[in-house]
């Protein structure tokens, strides 16, 4: 067991040493001077000697590429440009919507996805696998953004039921925040959970075909008991690994949405930074982004170690 | 324990056929014969003979995506003395009594145990379920059948998980939770073919044990001749989905009536094409293959590959008639070599 | 007219047919654009904007008085080429890599890191960002979209690329001492063409939807080139008096990216259960 964590983190660090490197030389192949990029403009001469010591901009490239890591390592991300803050403060102040939003989003689309898939699979080829499977398609074929603007048009401007846009008052109560990323996260919910029912589906039809299943038929149970208790406990597994990486597809997924809603989120951030030219939050949100993906990744591996007796044991 | 002279189970021109692409499988035909209670009735073929689906059919475990159409009787005699088709069952009367009355036990112990339950768990399931017990007494229960089994240190055994054991030991969990309700019909489809050849000994061993202790029925697919000369009673064998020939084990073994038999009978190392006549230096092989189900040859469905044969058996499929006492072919052959019936 | 058997196959599901149907009835309209849509799609014409659908403008004006209808049409050619562009471009570099990585065990390592480092990005997010660094452009969008599915590809490849070498004519036509770059193209390559047909089915639908993402934002083509997202992108702020603007250029996009995955699909469907008997 340990080894097999220790493999895997080291194949985390692995890959994220290689994020660090392609964001270092994307940004530095971008913007090409990277005095200009680090404080903008209006640079002092102390302001230019200073960075230039912390990143080491007289020494060749990859020793620049050595300070740079040092410097992320330790939590700088640098400046922004536009914001004139941190990279890191801009970010803890926009981390809030874009989570909540992903949550909720994963939430709404685990509902939906996992019984409408375990029910695909049980039901297979008849009327309503073909109706969930042709949804699941459709709802891969749907840009987040349309939906979110039929959306708003249906249930905020029609309906009145929901905020057009916006994350409520700056003072607003929990309450009321959930409220206005309902309609956003029903947007990414439904979207997402077409990959969810496809994955449950076919995990649980892998399941279905199985020996023990039959095995469990012929002690005479319940069809129920031999989909829920049988089948879909040996199935979960790949299922939560969707649902984990539904989480990682939020993130990019919330970059449009946050900005069909107005919702002052990292991906509106990003969206803004990237029209502006604004380098520092542009790396540091990639890598931030990154290192999150990569962290999950990680724990849906642990999570599978711990589920799985076979793993446990061997 | 109630001796009854009804046979336990009785097939009556059982069929089933897969609609596929390529037209209409028979995987069965047309196949008939009966289980006498406290006996063993081996069911003997090769690979395509129709072998395994007659048993799924009879448990009534076909996929349902197969579509299969079946057709026939299957008449079972129940513990309450009542007897049933099972095939005209509903869903809920055959579920209550598969592994309950009816079980079965598979052919690879590698995969037909649910790999995150424990052992005790999926024996315990059955009696729960079956004979209302609760979860103690369940428990209890599935550790005494695994005592049953002959399985070592049962009481530690019945917490543990199947890939903690081997495959003879997860065969004998198979048995366990076949036997955990006391059923009166046990279907064994190859239950040894993937097992080492010691461990299949000692299996078939427990079997035989097991039955006498219980007296309950068995099925006993198999292709393997040898384990049936031992523990079978009756042997009927399958060709293509039909039956060839049906006998009790001496007298097939003494003297095959259907060309298809002695061939099989030959094959078998060390034994003499015909008694008196030295063994012969090469192992014998019955020439040509099994025809595609979905173009059978026009006649008997083994003609191709016979040496007996002549132009009348390209003409029509025989029928399964008497050969004897006790006795079937489908052989018109072997039905006129007998000079009371020519 | 005869068509080989397996194409018959194909078109033998309904579903396949009909988004086989729906993708030539899109391809012929952008192909065709200027016989199909007669107004103008660049004729502003401020007096008739945010007109609702008629007979004269069968999808309504849009918020400059352009056609809609004529604006899709046009619209296509762009939004179409980006997508099939980047599809090509991301299927030629993706099995390049997943056949070397595949084939040539020591650089499977080191090469595989890389696309998961590179799959470690969000695909839109990671569009975002390669766009702003390379600047607005229709050859940088595509550029950019390329090295978001390469990586996919390339495990694709890669996975059935290791399958097909460990097959035992691989290893007698080696014993033959055939040259390694021949054995790649003329027999590894043609076993992995299904999985690759697949692959660009499901990368154009992802392209189509990326772009149109990418330019509704407005960090993809420049606004005043005529995709579908721009449309979107234009229309936003009207939405609400002239849903029509947004409505249609939407269902384009559904159209034509549900079409895709369905041909995908049925392509993965038929090819799969012979991939499984070849392989």
């Amino acid at each position: 067991m340990r080894k097999f964590l220790l493999s895997k983190a080291l194949g985390m660090l692995a890959v994220l040493a290689i994020v660090a490197l392609m964001v270092f030389v994307l940004t530095r192949a971008a913007s090409g001077d990277p005095i200009s990029v680090l404080l903008g403009e209006q640079a002092t001469a102390e302001d230019i000697a200073r960075v230039q010591k912390v990143y080491g901009l007289d020494k060749p490239l990859p020793v620049q590429f050595g300070y740079w890591l040092r410097q992320v390592v330790q939590g700088n991300l640098g400046d922004s440009i536009f914001l004139q803050r941190p990279v890191t403060q801009a970010l803890r102040e926009r981390a809030e919507p874009t989570t909540l939003l992903a949550l909720m989003a994963v939430a709404i689309a685990a509902a939906l996805g996992i019984p409408c898939g375990i029910v695909s699979a049980v039901f297979r080829g008849r009327w309503i696998d073909q109706l969930f499977t042709g949804v699941a398609m459709l709802g891969a074929s749907i840009p987040s953004f349309w939906l979110g603007l039929v959306l708003i048009q249906i249930f905020a401007v029609s309906f009145g039921w929901f905020p057009v846009s916006g994350y409520g008052a700056p003072d607003a109560a929990l309450a009321e925040r959930v409220h206005a990323l309902v309609l956003p996260a029903a947007v990414l919910g439904l979207l997402n959970s077409a990959l969810i029912i496809r994955f449950t589906r076919a995990s649980m039809l892998d399941v279905l075909g199985e020996d023990y299943v039959r095995t469990a038929r012929s002690k005479g149970l319940a069809e129920s008991t031999v989909v829920l208790k049988h089948a879909l406990r040996n199935a979960l597994v790949p299922i939560v690994t969707v649902v984990g990486l539904t989480v990682a597809l939020m993130i990019g997924g919330a970059v449009v949405t946050e900005t069909v809603f107005g919702l002052p989120g990292v991906g509106n951030l990003v969206v803004s930074a990237v029209l502006r030219r604004d380098y520092p939050v542009i790396q540091g949100a990639l890598l931030v982004v990154a290192a999150i993906y990569v962290l999950i990744n990680f724990s849906i591996d642990l999570l599978y170690a711990v589920v799985d007796p076979r793993v446990k044991v061997g | 324990m109630a001796v009854s002279n009804e046979p336990r189970l009785t097939v009556q021109h059982l069929s089933t056929s897969f609609p596929t692409d390529g037209g209409l499988v028979h995987a069965v035909a047309d196949v008939s014969f009966s289980i006498e209670p406290g006996k063993t009735t081996a069911l003997v073929g090769e690979s395509g003979s129709g072998k395994s689906v007659t048993s799924l059919t009879l448990m009534r475990l076909l996929a349902k995506t197969a579509n299969a159409r079946v057709s026939g009787i299957a008449r079972f005699g129940t513990r309450e003395g009542r007897s049933v088709d099972l095939l005209q069952l509903d869903e809920q009367a055959m579920r209550a009594l598969r592994g309950n009355q009816l079980a079965m036990i598979f052919q690879e112990p590698m995969t037909c145990l649910n790999p995150v339950l424990t052992v005790g768990e999926q024996i315990a399931e059955s009696v729960r379920l079956h004979k209302g017990l609760n979860r103690g007494a369940a428990l209890a229960h599935a550790t005494r059948m695994l005592d049953l089994v002959e399985i070592p240190a049962a009481n530690r055994r019945v917490h543990e998980y199947p890939h903690q054991l081997s495959g003879g030991m997860r065969q004998r969990v198979m048995i366990a939770i076949a036997m955990a309700c006391d059923p009166t019909l046990l279907i064994a489809d190859e239950p040894t073919t993937a097992l080492d050849v010691t461990i299949q000994a000692q299996i078939l061993e427990l079997m035989r044990k097991l039955q006498a202790r219980t007296g309950m029925s068995i099925l006993f697919i198999t292709h393997n001749l040898g384990v049936v000369a031992h523990h079978a009673d009756d042997v009927v064998v399958m060709y293509a989905g039909r039956v060839v020939e049906s006998a009790p084990v001496r007298a097939l073994f003494a003297a095959p009536a259907h060309p298809y038999t002695q061939g099989l009978l030959a094959c078998l190392p060390g034994k003499a094409r015909s008694p008196g006549t030295p063994r012969p230096a090469r192992l014998f092989v019955i020439r040509g293959q099994v025809a595609s189900p979905l173009a059978p040859p026009p006649g008997c469905a083994f003609e191709p590959r016979c040496d007996q044969a002549i132009a009348a058996c390209r003409a029509t499929m025989p029928e399964l008639l008497s050969t004897g006492a006790g006795r079937e072919a489908r052989c018109i052959r072997a039905v006129a070599a007998l000079p009371e019936l020519a | 007219m005869k068509l080989p058997p397996m194409l018959r196959q194909l078109l033998h599901r309904r579903i396949v047919l009909a988004a086989a149907v729906v993708l030539l009835v899109i391809a012929v309209l952008a192909i065709g654009a200027p016989w199909f849509a007669s107004i103008d799609p660049n004729d502003t014409a401020v007096l008739q904007r945010l007109k609702a659908p008629s007979s004269e403008h069968p999808m309504g004006t849009d918020e400059l008085g352009r056609d809609v209808y004529a604006r899709i049409v046009h619209g296509a050619r762009y939004s179409l080429s980006i997508a099939a562009l980047t599809a090509l471009g991301s299927v030629i570099a993706g099995t390049l890599l997943g056949l070397v990585a595949g084939f040539f065990r020591p650089l499977d390592a080191p090469l595989m890191r890389v696309v998961d480092a590179m799959m470690s990005l969000p695909d839109f997010l990671l569009a975002i960002a390669l766009v702003a660094i390379l600047g607005p452009s229709l050859v940088n969008v595509v550029l950019a979209l390329v090295l978001v599915y390469t990586p996919r590809v390339a495990r694709v490849v890669r996975a059935s690329t290791l399958v097909v070498r460990e097959l035992l004519f691989v290893e007698a036509v080696r014993a033959l001492g055939v040259r390694t770059s021949r054995i790649l193209w003329r027999h590894i390559l043609p076993n992995l063409l299904s999985p690759i047909l697949v692959q660009v089915s499901f990368i154009f639908a992802y392209a189509i939807l990326a772009e149109a993402g990418l330019s509704f934002l407005g960090v993809g083509v420049p606004p005043e080139m005529p995709t579908w997202g721009t449309m979107v992108a234009g229309g936003q702020q009207y939405a609400h008096q002239a849903f029509w603007v947004v409505l249609f250029p939407g269902l384009a996009i559904i159209f034509t990216a549900l079409s895709l995955q369905m041909l995908g699909d049925g392509v993965r469907d038929l090819l799969d259960p012979k991939l499984k008997k070849t392989l």
